[in-house]
């Protein structure tokens, strides 16, 4: 296991050296000086000695392929230089808001575990009643509903029913977990319902299919009780596509964290992307979309272990 | 038709009267038909805005801002003062053509890079495989992000921002379908036969993937409005004051969400009823032409 589990780290660096690559590339793209496009956007006209040292201050006075070592070695060190907008550190403005989107993802993450599993497997095991109909359609709105949209609608349905809106500050869990779970629960719903859908379809036609595999109907055979194998043979081996979508979309979460913390107004990473986008700020765009990807391949590792951990029948390799 | 009757019936002899196999296609794809209808009450909305809509959707009315919905005002008014129906009219032509010329532009796309690279393979199809593996490792709307910080806000550059994403699930899908008909024996002989290259990809290559594309643009078709929407709703997408409807749930969502509750609706409404009716399609179009997964729910 610990060999296979260091094969698996190795063969993460390539791909995300490509990412890394891809990222630069993408940022050298953009028409015109960045930093005549970031001072100039602000009013006014700037001297070509402000440029110049703006230029030398991010490093972009150097040639390309030293941008491009910088920008690489700063990645393993994880120095990523200094944002556009406030001049502080990239690597500091992630770590403020990271607990933020962090808890979010995993508040989102338990939710869709807790509903998902429980729901799919019903859906399954009355299959063709009410539920599984009621189940259906929600799956179908559910792809549908944009996650600003379902924002937006949770908010005016807590705004109109209860005259309450979420409080605007941020308390971390420990410090007093009611005040922090009642600003996150509702944006963890909103992150989760999209989610929730998907899962929910996953894990309905995975148990169906294990429940025609022959070690079910051996089990039913030997007279077990129902319940009991459904919850030790069925869906135990119902759960690994599920585990795969349930953390890749979580590897995906940035992307919704991008819109549903905009409606919420948090200020987690997905609302630092949007400021950094909308304010021109390229360091700390790529260091965001850098991150994204990271995660991403990431998460990927982590459900191969999952994988090889729940599935004897896979051999390390 | 014969390949919309339904293998679970049995049943030859019913499915040859023409009559019971029409009404069975109208059952079978209800939804298919629910989706049509609604992509096509959004292209008439699109094609005859002008007619349809009561009032100009950029005419400034400062007497009457944020008004509940009245008889001359059915939706409303928004902050500017503008008939909120007449923008919701005019917003499904912006909906609607991000949408469509996105998804043909980044299918396309999809589709000749894909079916080049399965046919040719060697180290360019290796590079491309690589390059596509690593875009997929960004979530869509970070992608579209990053090219809108390249390009900037605006309908055009929407447009690219949708389909930079998307184009690398296009060729991934392409390819794999592409990769499969290149076994075939039929091609084996057309090149037997000394066909030439050209000749094998426009004859026997494109048709075989027609049915994948067209999967692939309906299902993009929703993915597009959803991304079109996200963007602007982000105030990256279409700039005011174009009207778009996920510009219009931005300016409602924020300041007017407690004077003004019924303003976001009904953009929000239509966004969703416009998603769901391309998914639905999209269903409906792999269930037609994707022989494998008829019968799946």
């Amino acid at each position: 296991m610990p060999a296979y589990i260091l094969t698996r780290l190795l063969l993460m660096v390539a791909p995300l050296l490509g990412v890394a690559t891809i990222v630069f590339v993408v940022l050298r793209l953009i028409p015109g000086d960045i930093v005549l496009l970031r001072l100039a956007g602000e009013g006014g006209s700037v001297t070509e000695a402000v440029l110049r040292a703006e230029r030398a201050r991010l490093g972009l006075s150097q040639p390309l392929w030293q941008q491009y070592a910088g920008w690489i070695w700063g990645l393993v060190r994880g120095d990523l230089g200094l944002s556009m907008w406030t001049g502080r550190p990239v690597a500091y403005e992630i770590w403020v808001r990271l607990r933020l989107s962090l808890e979010l993802t995993l508040v989102a993450s338990a939710l869709v575990a807790a509903i998902a599993i429980p729901l799919g497997s019903l859906a399954a095991l009355r299959r063709g009643g009410w539920i599984d109909y009621v189940l259906r359609g929600f799956a179908v709105a559910g792809l549908s509903m944009p996650a600003f949209w379902v924002g937006v609608l949770v908010l005016l349905f807590l705004l109109v029913l209860f005259h309450w809106s979420p409080p605007v500050t941020f308390t971390p869990f420990w410090q007093n977990p009611v005040a922090n779970l009642s600003l996150m629960v509702w944006p963890a719903c909103v992150v989760a319902f999209r989610s929730v859908a998907l899962s929910t379809r996953i894990m309905r036609s995975a148990l169906l299919d294990v429940l025609h595999e022959d070690y079910v109907r051996t089990a039913r055979a030997k007279g077990l009780p129902w319940g009991r194998i459904v919850m030790q043979h069925a869906v135990r081996n119902a759960l690994l596509p599920v585990i795969t979508i349930v953390s890749l979309e979580a590897a995906a979460i940035l992307g919704g964290l991008v819109v549903t913390e905009q409606v919420f107004n948090l200020n987690g990473l997905g609302k630092l992307l949007v400021d950094a986008v909308t304010q021109r700020d390229y360091t700390l765009t790529q260091a965001l979309i850098m991150l994204s990807a990271t995660a991403f391949v990431l998460m990927n590792f982590f459900v191969d272990l999952c994988y090889a951990w729940l599935d004897p029948r896979i051999r390390y390799r | 038709m014969s390949e919309t009757g339904a293998p679970r019936l049995g049943s030859t002899t019913a499915a040859a009267r023409p009559a019971r196999r029409g009404s069975r296609l109208v059952r079978r794809h209800l939804s298919g038909v629910f989706g049509a209808t609604v992509l096509l009450l959004m292209v008439v909305a699109a094609v005859f805005a002008r007619w349809l809509a009561p009032y100009d959707p950029l005419e400034t009315n400062y007497t009457l801002l944020v008004h509940p919905p009245t008889l001359q005002h059915l939706l409303g008014t928004d902050p500017f003062g503008r008939d909120v129906l007449s923008r919701l009219i005019y917003g499904a032509r912006t909906a609607l053509l991000i949408g469509l010329v996105s998804s043909v532009v980044s299918a396309t796309l999809g589709l000749l890079v894909g079916a080049a690279s399965a046919y040719f393979g060697g180290t360019a199809d290796l590079i491309l495989e690589r390059v596509t593996d690593m875009l997929l490792c960004f979530p869509l709307i970070v992608l579209a992000l990053a090219v809108v910080a390249v390009l900037g806000p605006g309908t055009a550059q929407v447009i690219a921002a949708i389909v930079v994403p998307m184009v690398p699930r296009a060729t991934r899908v392409v390819r794999s379908s592409a990769l499969a008909i290149r076994q075939m024996p039929y091609v084996e002989s057309a090149h037997a036969a000394g066909a030439s290259d050209l000749r094998v990809i426009l004859r026997h290559l494109l048709p075989n993937v027609v049915a994948p594309y067209l999967i692939l643009l309906t299902a993009f078709l929703a993915d597009a409005i959803i991304l079109e929407a996200s963007l602007s709703f982000l105030g990256l997408g279409v700039v005011e004051p174009t009207p778009a409807w996920g510009l219009m749930l931005r300016d409602f969502a924020g300041r007017y969400a407690e004077s003004a509750p019924w303003l976001p609706l009904a953009p929000g409404l239509a966004i969703s009823l416009a998603v769901f009716g391309s998914n639905l399609l999209g269903d409906a179009a792999r269930d037609a032409l994707d022989p494998r997964l008829r019968g799946r729910a």
